[in-house]
């Protein structure tokens, strides 16, 4: 197997890794009783998810220019996940759509 | 690569399905955005996908004004919710 095959061989397990990640967060996002378990499944596979197939895309390209947008949306969905994540539970918080007896620790005030 | 596009394909498709189910279903507007924003990274990941298998750099622009669009809606709808709940001009 020469360099290259073992490259795109790389590429395709993350690629398919990635998309299986994906998948997760869906079926996560339907199971899940609530906002903020749903929030838990959903955040989580998705950004790691998409960061494989990054990945698996950087290695599959050549030119550095789109290596370089390649590497802006992955530091742009690190940079936004969180924040996005958080407006959205806090709103939860605000609109009394948490089960608070359900928590072990209640900070969300 | 033509496999991996294939399974690839079936899991993004399913991943979109799945979040229009609870996009559907509801029941309040906060599920929704959730499962819009899994929506968004399924269609980032299809897209990014797609140029690896197709071995090109046309529709990585498409990615990162995607991933700009998604934050925003999420951060609007999210501080609408809030401040509805407070009474607040909406």
């Amino acid at each position: 197997m020469s360099w290259g095959e073992f490259v795109d061989v790389v590429a395709g397990i993350l690629l398919v890794l990635g998309a299986g990640f994906a998948f997760v967060a869906a079926v996560g996002v339907v199971r899940f009783p609530d906002v903020l378990t749903r929030m838990h499944a959903a955040t989580k596979p998705q950004t790691f998810g998409l960061l494989l197939i990054l990945a698996g895309l950087a290695l599959r390209i050549d030119s550095l220019s789109d290596l370089t947008l390649v590497a802006v949306v992955a530091l742009f969905q690190l940079m936004t996940a969180p924040v996005s994540a958080h407006m959205v539970a806090r709103a939860t918080f605000r609109t009394g759509q948490v089960d608070r007896e359900a928590l072990v620790v209640d900070e969300g005030d | 690569m033509t496999v991996v596009a294939i399974i690839c394909a079936v899991l993004l498709g399913l991943t979109g399905l799945l979040c229009l189910v609870r996009i559907v279903r509801g029941p309040t507007m906060l599920d929704r955005t959730v499962a819009a924003d899994v929506f968004t990274a399924a269609c980032v990941g299809a897209i990014g996908v797609e140029a690896a298998v197709g071995r090109h750099g046309t529709t990585l622009p498409i990615l990162v004004a995607l991933a700009l669009v998604a934050f925003l809606g999420s951060v609007s709808i999210a501080r609408y919710a809030a401040s509805q709940a407070a009474g607040g001009p909406t």
